[in-house]
């Protein structure tokens, strides 16, 4: 399967200002940017990349396209750039940029940060530092081809010159041809200086200490507080009515708006206004709105479900993702068959900091300061809803209380703009946090359907995987959709994960799109996107059909994990295949002690996954040791072992911090997330009810990186598709209770026990 | 209307007197360290010190603070940094960051009146603040750091001297 097209940033990676004399470009913008870190001195700059510049003082701005929002993205590009530069990493400046055509495609998901900047970060440091070799080896009147760069220095022999004096002497070269780019000389890795070693994320002090801006916290004077009252439903209604008599009553109340949205993202709004946050608060629980709703408004789970079952019995529907030939007739003649429906309930982001915008008008200019991880697919939104040019709108991003995919779906900053535009005043929007869990674009529920055929032996001949859920893509982002065999689109964040690498003989994969799940909300990407679920089908299934047919899970998986055919990887960033999955599989299960004795009532459970695409796998595997309560059905996790081999790794202490928050999010998703979606509204709208993993939740983890040069690809969210396999598979090894559905709650165990 | 110290300033509230202390920091005296998360007192990202407790500001009315001494993450280092703070960035505890103010003003109150915490003890001071990025295993951490460094000894001689 193929991704969808990325446009490729590397493509305007040359286009570069001219010099020194280029030097107010750039900087007068990012001196405002919203989110720097970092020492700068505004003095001119040489800019060999639209990526960074080096100014006569010798600092480094580098200019960062994707949003902080723990990952500390900022600080693992800045060191590509800053190794392969030859910089001093106390010298460099990381810059969040506000949106600019110039950037191309602005987005931060999919763990696709690292992976994709990577190639051309490198190439464009390595252009700088060939310029500045060049140009230091002239004022140190020595042959450049002797001279070396170290930690922000030009050297021959022992004299140096820094990059500050040779940026303030100027004329150095920007440009490059494309047969010199392309011959670049990218630093070998036992050349890499800054790139793996130890090191600090810049983002964090200011974390620890309150001066860490986020986008609630963004102001301006003279701005109009704004809480929303949502309506019944996200799609389908219509404002009748608003009283606003008792609203009048409320100190600082300022009136209210009905929102007219052009761009159709708000329909049914109503903003409360007030001076103050307290007083809209106040006054969204004073104004009496009615609505007049349409047929979602009596959408409940039960209906979901039977849509996606209906939508898996009918085998013409929906489009073919995997389409070997010989499916069918592999069936006809199995020695032996399995089948097994797997579901998901609904997950919310949850993410701490409530969504918010603030808007206005500023010369000319519409500005739009928030968090947000996909600034390029909601400026033409905004353009539409606003009714002028993007060109004339720009989006400032903050430092993001938490992301996890919601912040992709730029929805919420719509309104904020429709009032500020309405009232011709800045305006603040904050949701409560209920009003965030409402308008949440939440992982929609899914279904699965997991047929295997095996021949002799117990060998799988042949696997058949169905998966209906509501699609993101489909709704938000349908330029994004690739097409299946059948030539029918399909939403990939809703899919991957079931075009696995095991060989299973003659292979189907067919993506549903759950049609009344789209109406009825707007479904978005969860941290992990399809193989948050597709994975709890493969993984859980891969488990039943050894146990089904007599073999060991582990064995079983390593057969199948053989590397052959399509499976056999490639360059880029997939050499070396499932081999490389079955070498962590391996790595995983003999840490934990596969294979071992155990006490009763307690289990270990294998799992496994390349990630998130096929195209940049992360090849990540784990074990979960569980203990069950055979009376109450309590799951007790004591222990989470994982294995990943994500090729080189930029910034290994970040690495091993987004494993530990991905894994800990896996378990979270697993026993204690899950929501209720009745008649139009997801019912757990704030914690209490909504249930995320506390700190006395958390197992042991034991968490290993394969020591690799490979390629790097992805670390945010691989390690949270393996644990609820793998602790499905253990609770069955446990006590013989196969779970089938997510979360898994006591209840279902019990059920299971009954059933074994 | 309600007077009380903010980091060691007095300060006035304008607003209602059952103006949530939470939006009184934020929006009245500019301290935005202080997060909104749930307003329900269940995530934690609120919590600041009166007078040495740790409360959820989203649940106290500022009038409940009348005549009291409220200390927020901007304050807690009084000018400087204090052991707790510098224990999350040698952890290097914080991912999205949102919480940590609340984790940070909780485990202050935590050391100063228990100056070496168990894991247990840890886990149930520590439980009612959400960390959604689950940065749960370095927060542990940052805390053991803290307590090693003697956080909590020099919280509880700093309280004698104010009492």
């Amino acid at each position: 399967m193929n991704r969808p097209m990325i446009p490729d940033p590397s493509r305007r990676r040359f286009l570069i200002a001219a010099g020194a004399a280029g030097a107010a470009f750039g900087f007068a913008a990012t001196a405002e940017a919203a989110v720097s870190m970092g020492p700068y001195s505004g003095a001119p700059a040489f800019e060999p990349s639209l990526w960074y510049a080096i100014d006569a003082q010798g600092i480094v701005t580098v200019n960062v396209v994707r949003a902080e929002m723990g990952q500390h993205v900022g600080t693992a590009l800045a060191r590509i750039v800053a190794d392969e530069l030859e910089a001093d990493w106390d010298k460099v400046r990381i810059v969040h940029v506000d949106t600019d055509p110039k950037w191309g495609l602005m987005v931060t998901g999919g763990s696709w940060s690292v992976w994709q900047s990577y190639p051309f970060l490198s190439q464009a440091g390595a252009a700088g530092r060939i310029a500045l070799i060049e140009a230091g080896a002239k004022m140190l009147g020595a042959p450049a081809s002797s001279c070396i760069a170290r930690k922000g220095k030009v050297f021959a022999g022992r004299r140096s010159v820094s990059f500050g004096d040779i940026v303030a002497k100027g004329g150095l070269r920007t440009g490059f041809t494309d047969k010199e780019l392309a011959a670049l000389p990218i630093k070998p890795a036992s050349e890499r200086r800054l790139i793996g070693g130890e090191f600090q994320a810049r983002d964090i002090p200011a974390k620890t200490d309150g001066s860490a801006v986020f986008g609630i916290d963004a102001k301006i004077a003279g701005m109009v507080y704004a809480r929303p009252v949502l309506p019944p439903t996200r799609n389908e209604s219509k404002v009748t009515s608003v009283d606003e008599s008792a609203a009048k009553a409320i100190p600082g109340y300022r009136g209210h708006l009905v929102l007219d949205d052009p761009s159709g993202t708000v329909p049914g709004w109503v903003l409360a206004l007030g001076d103050s946050f307290i007083a809209a608060d106040r006054a969204v629980r004073a104004l009496k709105v009615s609505w007049e709703n349409g047929p979602t408004a009596k959408v409940s789970d039960a209906d979901l479900e039977a849509r996606a079952r209906a939508l898996i019995a009918d085998e013409s529907a929906g489009s073919l993702v995997v389409a070997d030939p010989g499916v069918e007739a592999a069936f006809a003649a199995a020695k032996s068959k399995l089948e097994a429906e797997y579901a998901t309930d609904a997950a919310l982001h949850f993410q701490m900091e409530p969504l918010n915008a603030l808007a206005f008008e500023r010369n000319g200019v519409f500005e739009i300061h928030t968090g947000n991880q996909w600034q390029s697919l909601i400026l033409p939104t905004l353009a539409k809803a606003l009714g002028r040019p993007e060109a004339s709108i720009v989006l400032k991003t903050y430092l993001l209380g938490g992301g996890f995919g919601r912040r992709l779906n730029g929805d919420y900053a719509v309104p904020a703009a429709l009032a500020a535009k309405a009232l011709g005043k800045p305006v603040k929007l904050v949701f409560t946090r209920e009003d965030d869990t409402l308008f949440d674009s939440f992982r929609s529920p899914s279904v699965q359907r997991v047929r295997m055929a095996f021949g002799e032996g117990g060998r799988v001949t042949a696997m058949d995987h169905a998966a209906a859920a509501g699609w993101p893509t489909e709704v938000m982002a349908p330029f994004f959709m690739p097409k299946g065999a059948n030539d029918r689109p399909f939403d990939p964040f809703a899919i991957n994960g079931a075009n696995h690498w095991y060989n299973v003989g003659a292979h189907r994969v067919r993506a549903l799109s759950n049609d009344l799940a789209n109406r009825a909300f707007r479904p978005g990407w969860l941290r992990s996107v399809g193989p948050g679920w597709t994975n709890w089908a493969v993984e859980s299934a891969m488990d039943e059909a050894a146990h089904a047919t007599g073999q060991d899970p582990l064995a079983f998986r390593l057969k199948m994990l053989d590397g052959a055919g399509r499976n056999a990887g490639s360059a880029p960033s997939a050499v070396g295949g499932a081999k490389r999955q079955a070498a962590v599989l391996s790595r995983v299960a003999k840490a934990a002690g596969w294979g071992g004795k155990l006490p009763a009532g307690v289990g270990l459970g294998l799992a496994t996954t390349f990630g998130q695409e096929r195209d940049m796998p992360t090849w990540t595997a784990c074990a979960a040791r569980v203990r069950v309560d055979g009376k109450t059905g309590a799951v007790k996790v004591e222990k989470l072992h994982l294995v990943v081999d994500a090729g080189a790794i930029i910034h290994p202490d970040g690495a091993l911090a987004q494993m530990e928050g991905a894994a800990l999010w896996g378990l979270s998703l697993a026993l204690h997330e899950g929501a209720t979606f009745k008649d139009g509204q997801i019912q757990e709208t704030n914690l209490g009810a909504y249930t995320p993993l506390r700190m006395s939740d958390v197992p042991d983890l034991a968490i290993e990186f394969v020591d690799s040069d490979h390629a790097p690809v992805g670390l945010g969210e691989p390690a949270t598709t393996v644990v609820a396999p793998a602790l499905g598979n253990a609770i069955f090894n446990a006590v013989g209770a196969r779970v089938r559905r997510l979360p898994i709650r006591p209840e279902a165990v019990l059920a299971a026990l009954k059933t074994r | 209307m309600a007077t009380f110290k903010v980091n060691g300033r007095q300060m006035e509230a304008s607003g209602p007197d059952d103006a949530p202390l939470l939006w009184v920091l934020r929006d009245e005296l500019g301290l935005t360290g202080t997060k909104f998360g749930c307003g329900v007192g269940q995530c934690g990202a609120c919590t600041v010190h009166v007078d040495g407790q740790a409360v959820r500001s989203c649940l106290t009315p500022v009038s409940a603070v009348d005549g009291m001494s409220v200390t927020t993450i901007e304050g807690l280092g009084a000018g400087g940094v204090h052991p707790v703070q510098a224990a999350w960035v040698e952890a290097q505890a914080p991912q999205c960051g949102y919480c940590q103010s609340g984790q940070i003003m909780q485990a202050a109150a935590l050391l100063a009146a228990n100056p070496n915490p168990s894991d247990a003890e840890i886990a149930a001071a520590m439980d009612g603040n959400l960390c959604r990025c689950m940065a749960y295993v370095r927060i542990r951490k940052a805390v053991k750091l803290a307590a090693r460094k003697g956080a909590g000894r020099s919280a509880a001689r700093k309280a004698e001297v104010r009492s």
